[in-house]
């Protein structure tokens, strides 16, 4: 069986696709220096970096849910505990982030692991495993607030070094882009290895039935953990990028619950299971935001209108009418308009029907 | 790909003090198709789920080849060469019906388009070569079951346990699986055990019978035997009562029948 890993990655991927996914990965190479020429170029920028943030981390968290069907609403957990650990190496010890990103992510699948076998152990499954998820997140923030080491309520602070560089990860936003931008580019391309891989395979299974997974030979608990464990070690990658861009961390923002929340939005509105779901998804949400921020900058300042929470109840708004008109994700109704379904005249994709 | 021996001793069950199977045996001998009936409650889907491993016996022992297999998961059980289809289909509603198969297919290859391509000649096999593009939440009752089989089958098994998969199926489909399933067995030799009540398969497929009731065994032997045998006409049509008058034939439930 020679199979290129090309080929597998791109076998019964329509030519229009792919070709479209090159473009939009140019045009994301490009986009810094595109909006350089565009007015409040650093403004989009900094949007447009939230935006492959938040696909990044969509892309890890739809791993579980979409993929091995398992509801995780503390993924704080995971960012925040990847955050804390390589900032704290790197203000306490010294130890670079690009060395104490390997000690964030394997702190990140003790505590994925710990959570994943206590709650399939025991087959806690649906909402009761997302309630553990959320417990874990909840008491790892109050532990943090009296972790003296790591500065407690207080907060840890990145300092801005002089000799701030790519190698400590400091610097412009710029850099912040493109590291995101690969590891982005990177879950991508593993994921969709993934999915083409038996565990792909397999999750898909555990997540349509476990029962039947199981009696076709699945190991359905090891099946799981590895979903947990990867997904939390990729999240808390994200976390150390988050930790390093914004430069502060508080325990009461790093495990919130709404940060937990926030990583499911992008892959919900986009499409479960799928893996254009989490950047479409990213996308719209910061667009949506932005949009609702501005709506009320411009009533506050030119009509004298101080509508407080317009931003929150617009984007609520928007976000419902998504949902409920597009139940399986915008993804997966934009794909069948683009033709860019895996195989023609078939109702199948990857994701949920 | 050959049978297997499948040995059942004593084997018993209890839940909440409710004994659902108490103290069954019996024998599959490898290449030997034999059929498991018994009314509603008896307790063969007990026993079939005490063999695929979903909960361990209370007492006695099962094998396979002679190898211990009580008390294993699932998945072990299916590792160790045992297939099964469920009674209320369990397709992987969200997939398609190729990758329903292909699932199965990967408990014997972690290469994935080798699976593929094994499922591809169940798939043909089966007859739902036409449909294997499409979700499995849009086949039909029979196609599911047809669907059900071919995933078991995927897995590699040398025995197949299958539980009701004639019901719901039309006469004319119900032939079809009876050919398709007396082929196999004749190809690859594989064991298979069915639970079945629709007595038009199982007198065309099985060489033997096991009765249950009330979670014994009350009866087995040819498919001949069994049917004239007291005990089991008694729980199928009911006790001859002496205080009423003879039933006129219309009453109680026969074996012929297609209980749904």
């Amino acid at each position: 069986m020679s199979e290129s890993l090309w080929q597998r990655l791109t076998g019964d991927v329509p030519r229009r696709a792919l070709l479209a996914l090159g473009g939009l990965l140019l045009l994301l190479l490009a986009a810094p220096f595109l909006l350089r020429l565009a007015p409040a170029g650093d403004y989009w920028l900094s949007l447009l970096i939230l935006v492959v943030y938040f696909s990044y981390i969509g892309q890890a968290w739809n791993i579980m849910m979409g993929f091995a069907g398992q509801l995780s609403l503390g993924h704080a957990l995971y960012l925040g505990l990847g955050g804390y650990v390589a900032a704290a190496l790197y203000v306490n010890l010294g130890i670079g982030p690009w060395l104490g990103v390997f000690i964030a992510v394997a702190a990140a699948m003790l505590a994925g692991g710990l959570i994943g076998f206590l709650g399939f152990r025991f087959s806690l499954a649906g909402v009761y495993f997302a309630l553990l998820t959320i417990a874990f997140a909840e008491f790892t923030r109050i532990l943090f607030d009296h972790f003296t080491w790591v500065g407690g309520s207080g907060g840890l602070f990145l300092k801005v070094e002089a000799d701030g560089s790519a190698f400590n990860l400091q610097g412009s936003p710029l850099l912040f882009y493109y590291v995101i931008l690969a590891l982005a580019a990177g879950a991508f391309v593993l994921c969709r290895f993934l999915l083409t891989s038996r565990l792909g395979h397999y999750w898909l299974a555990v997540r349509e039935d476990p029962e039947a997974a199981q009696a076709a030979g699945i190991a359905v608990l090891r099946t799981k953990m590895l979903a947990v464990l990867i997904s939390a070690g990729l999240t808390a990658v994200g976390g150390v990028w988050s930790a390093f861009y914004y430069k502060s961390l508080f325990p009461e923002a790093a495990f919130a619950m709404g940060r937990s929340i926030e990583v499911t939005l992008a892959p919900i509105i986009g499409g479960l299971g799928t893996l254009f779901g989490p950047i479409l998804g990213s996308a719209l949400l910061v667009g949506l935001g932005d949009l609702f921020t501005t709506l009320a900058e411009i009533l506050a300042n030119d009509y004298g209108v101080k509508a407080a929470g317009l931003k929150q109840i617009g984007y609520g708004i928007a976000l419902l009418l998504i949902v409920m008109f597009r139940r399986d994700g915008v993804w997966p109704w934009l794909a069948r308009r683009l033709g860019f379904e895996r195989r023609p005249a078939d109702d199948a994709g990857e994701g949920r029907p | 790909m050959s049978g297997a021996h499948l040995a059942v001793r004593s084997i018993g069950k209890r839940f909440r003090g409710l004994r659902a199977v108490s103290d069954v045996t019996f024998d599959v001998p490898a290449g030997a198709i034999h059929a498991l009936i018994g009314p509603n409650g008896a307790g063969k889907t007990t026993c079939f789920n005490m063999i695929a491993g979903v909960f361990a016996p209370d007492s006695g022992t099962i094998a396979l080849d002679d190898r211990p297999i009580a008390g294993l998961r699932p998945d072990q059980i299916c590792a160790s060469g045992i297939g099964r289809t469920f009674q209320i289909v369990k397709p992987f509603m969200g997939l398609t019906v190729e990758d329903n198969v292909t699932i199965g297919a990967l408990a014997r290859t972690r290469h994935v388009p080798e699976a593929r391509e094994a499922a591809r000649r169940l798939l043909r096999d089966l007859g739902l070569d036409d449909r294997r593009a499409k979700l499995a939440a849009n086949l039909t009752l029979p196609d599911r079951k047809r669907l059900e089989v071919a995933r078991a089958l995927a897995t590699g098994p040398r025995l197949l346990l299958l539980d009701e998969v004639m019901a719901g199926l039309r006469p004319t489909e119900t032939d079809q699986m009876v050919a398709f399933l007396k082929d196999l067995n004749a190809r690859t030799g594989i064991t298979i055990l069915l639970i079945e009540h629709v007595m038009r398969a199982v007198m065309a497929l099985s060489q033997h019978i096991v009765v249950l009731h009330h979670g014994e065994k009350i009866a087995e032997g040819t498919p001949h035997d069994v049917t004239r045998d007291p005990a089991v006409l008694e729980v199928y049509l009911g006790q001859e009562d002496a205080s009423s008058p003879p039933r006129s034939g219309g009453g109680g439930r026969r074996p012929e029948g297609e209980a749904t």
